[in-house]
This record gives C-alpha cells, structure tokens and sequence, in this order.
C-alpha cells in the first residue's frame, strides 16, 4: 500500500514537472475518425516537426468544455476543434484567445493566407480546417427503377416508400423542409427569418412527421440504413462516406440541398501553452496538411490551394475530390448554414421543434 | 449516604458535617469537576468520530451539496447584462419601470456597448437578452462592431439609425428585466409561461408549450416503469428466494450479468431485437403472426422507452426484494395454511405484507433512478418517449442556456422531494430495506 502511495506520488509529481516543461499541447477533439485524421495528418508531422508532445482529449463537443473551463478560471486545453457557430458564439463571449491571421502560412502564389481560405473560414478567434455538410443519402438497393435526387423526393414517401431519418433538432431540418417546398437556396434564410416561413417549414415537416425516426448520435444513420430500418437519411456526409466506401454499404449521397458548415481550431481563454497552440494551428492549416486529412475523411479542405493536393481516399484507389461538400459540382448544389440566423433563433426554434415534435 | 456514594472519595470538601451532594460540584482525582470532565471525554470521543467522517463530509459537500447550491444559485442568477452593461443598468435603477428611454439612457447604452465590444463580452449580454427576446444577439453584436468606432451624440438617434431595433419598448423591458441578476424568468419559461408587455405572468404561446408536458410524461412513465420492475421483478426476487442455493445463485447471476454490463450495450441490444427489422419482428413475421408490410413499430417511440429502462432498472427491484424475501420465515405461510387460509389469502395477508419494507426500497430506487434518466430515452425514445431530463441535456451542451437547464433540473428535484415527503408519508422511510 505504501508502495503504491509513493509510486503514485511520483507519478504525480512527475506528471506536473511534464506540465511546467513547455514541450506539451493538449489538443480538445471530438474522437473517432475525425480526431483519427487530425492524429493522422497533423499531430504525428507536428511532433516529428517540432517536438512537442501533443495530448488530446475527446469530447462530444469541444465547446461545452471550453465554456466550463474558461467559467471555472481552470483552462486545461490550449486548442480545440470545434463547429463554426461555437466558435463565433464563445468568441463574443470572451471566452477565446485572439488568433493572429499573420501567423497562417500563405497561399502558394505568395497571397495572404486570408484570401486563400474560403470566405468566413479566418475569423478573430477562429481558424477553419474542413467543410463538413448534411447531406441527404438513400440505400440504392430500396429503390430499383427512379432514384431520389433532390429535397422534395425526401419529403415524397409515396414516389419514395420507406422511413426517413432526421436529426432530432430545428437546425438544418428546417432549411431543408424550406428547399423541399421550393425555395431556393438563396432564399431559406430570408424566408426562415419571417413567421410565415416558419409555420411553412414546419407544415413542410409535418408531411412526414409519422415517418421519421429522429436521430441524436452521428453514428445512428448509417447504422439505421443498413438496418433497413430507413431507406432514406438526412445524415453527416463523413458518416455515410465512411459506411459507403469504407464499409462497401450501398449508400448513394444526394448533393443537391447540401448544408455545408465549417468547423476549425480555436485557443481557449488563458490557455497554458497558447504559443505551442499558435505553432500547431499555424502548421496544421497549411496546405499539404489540411489536403492530407481529407483524404482520411470526406470533409473538404477551406483553403482554394488546399483543393487540388487531395489525392486518393487513403489506402484505397479512388480520388476523394467528388466525395467532399467542396468539390465545385457539390458545392454549387449547396447552401451555406448561416450561422447569425441560428445564434439569435436556435432558443426560440429548438423551442418550438422540441414542441411540435413531442405534440 | 456519602460512604454508598462511589464518587465519595473524590469528592472534594468531602467533610463529615452533611455534605450538600448538590451543591458541592463532583471532581475527578486531578481536582476537576467531573462533569466538565466528562463532556470534555465525550467531546473527544465525538471529535475523533467526527473525523473518521470528514472524509466523507468533505467529499459529499465538495461533490454533491456545492455543485446542486450552484446549479440551484444559476437558476435564479445571470448577471450576464447586470454585470457587462453597468450604465444603463444604473440608469434602470435610478428609474422607474415605465420610463420612456431618454437621450441619458441611450447615451449610457452607446457607452455600454462600447466597452463591451472592446471587452468581447458583448456576446454574453446578447445571449441574455436573446433568451427574452429571440433575435436580438445578432443585434447586440452588430451594433457593438459598429460601437468600437464610437457613437456620436445624439445617441438615440444614432442608435436607432443603426438599428430601428433600439427603439423597440420590449427590448427595453428585456434589457430592465435583466438589469438585476436575480431573476425568475427561467422559472417562468420552465413552466411555459412568461410575461407579457404589463410584466403579468401569461402562459408561453401554445406553440412553444413544451416543458410541463414532459414534466408530466416524465413522472407518469417512471410511475410505470416502477410498476411495471414490480411485476416482472417480484416472481424472480419470489423464486430467488426460496430455491436451493445452487440453484438460486445460477439465477441469481443471470439477474446480475445485464447488471454488470454497460448501458449503452444493452439499449443498443434492446435496438437490435425492437427495430422493424429487427429480431422480433423478424420471428413474428416468420411465424406468420403478422405480415411483413404490418411490422410493429415497438422502438424509437414511447414504448422503446418504457421496454428498454424497465429492464435496465429491474436489478434495483429485484435485489432489495430479495434481500427481504430471504429473510421470510417460511413457516408463517405454513402456519397461515394450516390455520385455513388459501393460499391467496395467505400470500396477500402474510407474505405480502412482508415483504414491503423491500418493495418499497426497491420502488423509491427505481422510480428515482427513472425520473433522471436520458441516455436510454435519447436513444431508443423516438419523439414521443423524451423525457424532461433529455431538454436538461439539451441545454447544457447544445443551446448551452444552463440557467434554464439549471431551471429545469431544480424544478425536476422539488418535484422528487415532494414524492419523496409524501411517500415518507405513506410508507415510511424508517420501513425501507434496501439490502
């Protein structure tokens, strides 16, 4: 028992001496094969690089964490991955470091790194690594003559037979309800904004409120396909990706009506070792880097440069490009989630979601 | 008298002439009173017992009473404008509620969301008042980017060029209301309702109606979940019981194997066999009970719930039962019997009637563990199996509102003391045995 005592001891102790070294950055990342393409393109060159020893953490949001350390004065993350809203939302908050767009590495033909990122992706306290998208996908093996290929078939269980999957929550949901109804993309937000828009997105949901299995965990929709318990899903494109090629699924993605949104680093307020965090955010969004990880999971790169140098899908022999949300032909198929709408109408409308459904 | 008395000895001033045992005070060998002699060993005694406890005390105080005082203080408490926006909210003080916004209060708003902007705490007061005034955060945060380059005066003008928002009354309502940290809004909207525009409390528009429903489908499927552990756990406790030893502890572990597994394993498994093409409906199928375009829908909805949290729950009903059970003489069953009794008779005034101490414990245990539960909902309860517990989460990681999460919870934990009170009422907790 002393034993232990004193071992323990001197593991703590030599855990703390570790901490005051400033060779170390604790990396905040959501896990599974998303934290394994930041552990396969940017931590391991990181550390070859540099030397420092990156630990990470998994969370199923960065963000929450960050509000609680940065509440509690007790901030153990210097960088972490978190969605774009997050970001935006805590960064007004005070509750993240600034990020110098100077330290970025710049485009290859010399121009600030600003320009070569896509619009949106350099904020104050925010740095974009991938375009993720919800996207609309369908077991080809349930429909043998027409196939779905836009919102409104989502929306036709007649044309369409079989349950749908929805992630439980009035983001997205709405806007795709809106563009099954006929609005153009340009225009959901606008339309969303007006109480009429509202009330018509959610008769558009009510159309096939009987037929939805609504899921919370990513990992429900491919799972819920493959069942044959759905036969249509409106689901994380990674998600089905992975399922799709890596798994030889039978899932088809349908670009058309994509929501595509960002997600990137940010440093916490008061992070121990935020020089370590400013290095490994300014290494990990150069080009190569950035190419690198979309091999390992569909989410697109941000930067225009970073666009061409994404090869194969790692360890298979097909390019990866048509499989992002920001291939040209996807992307124009698209609509940007707009992220001001839902900071100031995700309390109201998650509201009257949660009511509307359980009613 | 003083030669019978044990203490005589001691007893100082002891001298032969009709010693007055009440007044002279006893003292020990070294000349001290006995009594303070004594409570100072008891104190002692209780010290060192105190201690042994303090580990735990601290423990339970740093984990459990501190964190449920904070959840219970942020309930009522977000001095998220109060705190960022000093000016105009002493200009609400100094005020009267139905003031119209004057040159003073708007000079002391454009001063406001100056220095919050340059503090970047512009977002935490946008987010208070959004929560009054959906829409609104973008409004605080637009204009406080357009602050940083400064207002010229007249200020309400200015302001209302910049948005015609910042002439809006209700705003200001919102931004009076939130101008003192306390307040009871969160109750409010955690019991639909809130305040119309003369600050009277009205019921939330109907379409918003949320909270009090699952309130209620909450303690409504908890009260069956535990009805329904008691049907199914009372046979197995009953046989547990009264089965050989070697018999009874194969069974036993089959009771405690799903106990030791992890939950998430067993409500996926509860997945697997309820789908529409899962197991059961697979067997139901072959058998030709039903047909394959009338698969029963027996997941993702209430029942999910129900089916999946009953099993996950029935160990704590089962346990206490048994624990109990073991305990019954079998003889009082024989004698009931032998006196005449049927044997429903003598199960429902003498068997039964014993074993409630155990029913009861595993009834409170069960009923309290389903009342907070949210994973199993989340996951296997569709729309219509949600449970209040899985609006907390949603609050906590997702709107990241945790003054109504918190809200919410501290409304949940009354709920369950007044059960609580009143099933001490009923059953009495001194009647409990929980193993």
């Amino acid at each position: 028992m002393k034993k232990l005592l004193i071992s323990t001891t001197a593991l703590v102790v030599l855990a703390g001496a570790a901490s005051a070294q400033d060779k170390v950055l604790n990396v905040l990342d959501w896990g599974g094969a998303y934290g394994e393409s930041h552990k396969v393109a940017y931590n391991a060159p990181f550390e070859e690089k540099t030397g420092i020893k990156i630990t990470v953490t998994d969370a199923d949001n960065p963000a929450t964490p960050i509000k609680a350390m940065v509440e509690a004065g007790n901030v153990t993350a210097d960088v972490a991955s978190v969605e774009y809203a997050d970001a935006v939302r805590l960064c007004d908050e005070g509750a993240l470091e600034q990020i110098d767009p100077a330290i970025l590495a710049a485009g290859p033909g010399g121009e600030a790194a600003k320009d070569d990122f896509i619009e949106g992706a350099v904020t104050e306290c925010f740095v974009a690594t991938d375009v993720y998208s919800m996207v609309l996908a369908y077991d080809d093996t349930k429909f043998a003559d027409a196939k779905p290929a836009t919102p409104a078939d989502f929306f036709d269980t007649a044309k369409f037979p079989g349950k749908r999957t929805m992630r439980k929550g009035a983001k997205f949901n709405l806007e795709l309800a809106l563009m099954a109804d006929g609005v153009p993309a340009a225009e959901v937000y606008q339309v969303l904004g007006t109480p009429e828009g509202v009330d018509r997105a959610f008769k558009k949901l009510d159309s096939i409120k009987k037929d939805v299995i609504w899921w919370e965990a990513g990992a429900q929709p491919p799972q819920l396909l493959a069942d044959g318990e759905v036969t249509m899903a409106y689901a994380f494109n990674g998600r089905i990706f992975n399922a799709a090629v890596g798994e030889g699924k039978p899932f088809k993605i349908i670009w058309d009506g994509q929501i595509y949104e960002m997600e990137g680093w940010v440093v916490p307020k008061g992070a121990p070792n935020k020089d370590n965090a400013m290095q490994y955010i300014a290494f990990t969004t150069e080009p190569p880097q950035l190419a690198k990880a979309a091999e390992q999971i569909s989410y697109g790169p941000p930067r225009k440069s970073a666009a061409g140098l994404v090869g194969n899908i790692a360890g298979k022999d097909q390019p990866m490009g048509p499989h992002l949300p920001t291939d040209p032909a996807n992307l124009s198929k698209g609509l940007s989630s707009n992220l001001d709408f839902w900071v100031d109408h995700d309390g109201e409308l998650s509201e009257r979601f949660n009511a509307w459904l359980a009613g | 008298m003083a030669a019978l008395d044990p203490h005589a000895a001691v007893v100082a001033g002891a001298s032969g002439a009709a010693p007055d045992v009440t007044a002279a005070p006893l003292t020990t060998a070294d000349g001290r009173p006995l009594a303070r002699a004594l409570a100072r060993s008891q104190a002692r005694a209780r010290r060192r017992a105190f201690l042994l406890v303090l580990p735990l005390l601290a423990f339970v105080i740093i984990t459990f009473v501190i964190p449920i005082g904070q959840m219970l203080h942020r309930s009522m408490y977000n001095d998220g404008f109060a705190a960022h926006m000093p000016q105009v909210s002493a200009w609400f003080h100094e005020n009267p509620p139905g003031t119209q916004p004057d040159e003073t209060a708007f000079a002391a708003l454009a001063a406001d969301l100056k220095t919050a902007a340059d503090d970047r705490t512009i977002g935490i007061v946008g987010t208070r008042i959004n929560y009054d005034v959906p829409g609104t955060r973008s409004l605080f945060t637009s204009t406080g980017r357009k602050a940083k380059s400064g207002f010229q005066p007249p200020y309400q003008a200015a302001l209302v060029e910049a948005d015609p928002k910042w002439g809006d009354p209700q705003l200001w309502r919102a931004m009076r209301n939130a101008s003192t940290a306390y307040t009871s809004n969160f109750y409010l909207a955690a019991l639909d309702r809130t305040r119309d525009d003369q600050g009277k409390v009205v019921m939330a528009p109907e379409r918003q109606q949320v909270y009090v429903m699952l309130f209620k489908r909450t303690l409504l499927l908890s009260l069956l979940i535990t009805f329904t552990t008691f049907l199914l756990g009372f046979p197995i406790a009953h046989l547990l019981a009264t089965l050989p030893a070697r018999k009874s502890n194969l069974l036993m572990i089959l009771v405690l194997l799903p106990f030791w597994t992890s939950l998430l394993v067993r409500t996926t498994a509860w997945m697997v066999l309820l789908q529409q093409q899962g197991v059961i409906n697979d067997i139901l199928v072959w058998l030709g009970i039903i047909d394959s375009n009338g698969r029963l829908q027996m997941i993702y909805n209430q029942m999910g719930t129900i089916i999946a949290m009953t099993h996950i729950l029935l160990p704590f009903m089962i346990l206490p039962l048994y624990s109990v059970m073991r305990t019954i003489n079998p003889s009082y069953v024989r004698a009931a019997r032998s006196l005449g009794a049927t044997s429903w008779t003598a199960f429902r005034r003498v068997y039964f009637p014993l074993t409630l101490p155990g029913l009861g414990a595993g009834a409170l245990l069960v009923f309290i563990l389903a009342v907070g539960y949210y994973i199993t909902p989340a996951l296997v309860g569709g729309s219509t199996g949600q449970l209040i517990s899985n609006m907390i989460a949603m609050h906590m990681t997702e709107t990241l509102n945790w003054s109504m999460a918190a809200a919410l919870a501290a409304i949940l934990l009354g709920a369950v003391l007044v059960l609580y009170w009143i099933y001490d009422r009923l059953v009495g907790i001194d009647n409990l045995k929980l193993g």
